[in-house]
């Protein structure tokens, strides 16, 4: 049998040099989280406009990445009314931690891609799915009304339903071409359908047996589009 | 003289590190001992984490790390424990490697990292790790007990491995992300000219965690009906 004392010693000095040790390791790896989590970020951004950019994504390197981020795409943070605001960075801002506050408050990211065929503002949205969160970078063309990809991502949906928005190209592929505005210059965004899709420029396929993230994504496209309207608009006068 | 005296003391040596004893300690868990399908341990990270080839095989090289270090850190430990609270001691011990391990693959590979999300944490609360030390690192001494670590760690993966070659290459016609079969545009082959790759319609059944009960069920069967040693006499 060992002592009270003992015991009361041995655990202080186990948790004392366990808590040093992983205190250290933290901190000493803090940088490279960093690097990695933003290098990933803006992966994650780029693959919403796969397409436009000069080669494929897995095929770019992570210094590629950063330095076709820095040259070519600009940030911009805008407010609830649609203003630009200075002195802060799109990728700084946090939509998580947005989402809490009250909507007038709340700031919204974007990014600006320079390609050869004129800017592409790429919006980012995020809505709910059936077990969390769900968000997605929209691109829209200088037309400011034509989408020319979308990336998907997801907290927990359920892999080969829902988490099909992300793991199935298919599926943010059909929201290629699509417009967000119809003939009479309405804001109607793209909306997600059950049972086929009928009208060419505003509707999608839905998922089979995810019905309930396929009405999340609908849902998210409507309202989290609709707020970088403003902006966007002002853009075109 | 010098050199047969040299040459019994290398044998000692080689008995010492890899003797019958010890080599048992590793290819045991492989077959006759193995945590998943004899022990029936560690089974829900089974099912989460073999959708696809990567993450199992990532999963597996941690766990076996931890699994393996874990047990040579409390075996080194094991006279000054205080019986009273040895398990938590031993908690202390995984969570502080798991944690580590975390931490090394969100820095150097975050994107798995991204994948495997909540399951590496839940290594802690694998039931292979403290229980192999509970049953041997408690007792053994350190270079056996690394070794058994390692070694069942090693039997979990195998059994992670062979499950998510299953699952990825049925569900999704795939291995390690790269398409083999399935009626999709990229494929590692040319379908146009190889039209039998392309009939194949991936199993959502193989995606869903059950299909890994069911596969890990199979396995245990086709092992029990097999391996002697294992038939049940009672």
């Amino acid at each position: 049998m060992y002592s009270n004392r003992y015991i009361t010693i041995y655990t202080l000095i186990m948790t004392l040099v366990v808590s040093v040790v992983l205190a250290f390791t933290v901190t000493g790896l803090k940088p490279f989280h960093d690097e990695a989590e933003a290098i990933y970020k803006k992966r994650d951004i780029l693959s919403a406009i796969e397409s436009q950019l000069p080669k494929k994504l897995v095929d770019m390197t992570d210094e590629e990445v950063l330095s076709l981020f820095d040259s070519k795409v600009e940030q911009v943070v805008i407010n609830a009314e649609g203003e630009s605001l200075q002195g802060i960075k799109a990728e700084k801002v946090d939509m998580a931690s947005e989402e809490k506050k009250p909507e007038n408050e709340r700031k919204y990211p974007l990014y600006i891609y320079q390609s050869e065929q004129g800017k592409i503002y790429l919006a980012s949205v995020r809505g709910n799915g059936l077990w969390d969160k769900i968000w997605a970078y929209v691109a829209i063309k200088e037309d400011l009304n034509t989408i020319v990809g979308t990336a998907f991502g997801h907290v927990g949906e359920t892999p080969g339903l829902g988490a099909e928005i992300k793991d199935n190209p298919g599926f943010p592929k059909q929201f290629e071409g699509k417009q967000i505005m119809n003939d009479q210059g309405e804001y109607v965004s793209v909306k997600v359908v059950k049972g086929g899709a009928k009208d060419p420029l505003h509707e999608v396929d839905g998922i089979s047996g995810a019905t309930i993230t396929s009405v999340g994504v609908s849902e998210m496209m409507v309202r989290g589009l609709e707020v970088y309207l403003p902006y966007l608009q002002a853009q075109k006068k | 003289m010098a050199e047969t005296m040299t040459k019994t003391a290398a044998e000692k040596e080689k008995l010492e590190w890899f003797g019958p004893k010890e080599r048992k300690l590793i290819t045991d868990p492989l077959n006759d001992d193995n945590p998943v399908t004899v022990q029936i341990l560690g089974v829900c990270s089974a099912l989460a984490v073999t959708t696809m080839l990567k993450p199992a095989l990532i999963m597996a090289i941690a766990v076996t790390l931890v699994t393996g270090f874990s047990n040579l850190v409390i075996s080194l430990m094991r006279n000054g424990i205080p019986k009273q609270i040895r398990m938590i001691v031993q908690l202390v011990v995984i969570a502080f490697l798991v944690t580590i391990v975390e931490q090394v693959l969100k820095a150097y590979s975050y994107p798995v990292w991204k994948q495997l999300s909540v399951f590496i944490g839940l290594i802690i609360t694998n039931c292979i790790v403290m229980g192999r030390l509970e049953a041997y690192a408690m007792a053994n001494p350190p270079w056996r007990s690394l070794l058994d670590g390692l070694g069942n760690g090693a039997g979990y993966g195998l059994i992670l491995i062979a499950v998510a070659a299953i699952r990825e290459f049925f569900g999704r016609g795939a291995l390690m992300g790269y398409k083999i079969l399935g009626a999709t545009d990229e494929f590692l082959l040319n379908t146009s000219k190889h039209w039998w790759l392309s009939w194949y319609q991936p199993n959502g059944l193989m995606v869903i965690p059950a299909s890994a009960i069911f596969l890990v069920g199979i396995f245990i069967w086709i092992q029990r009906s097999r391996n002697p040693k294992l038939v049940d006499v009672s």
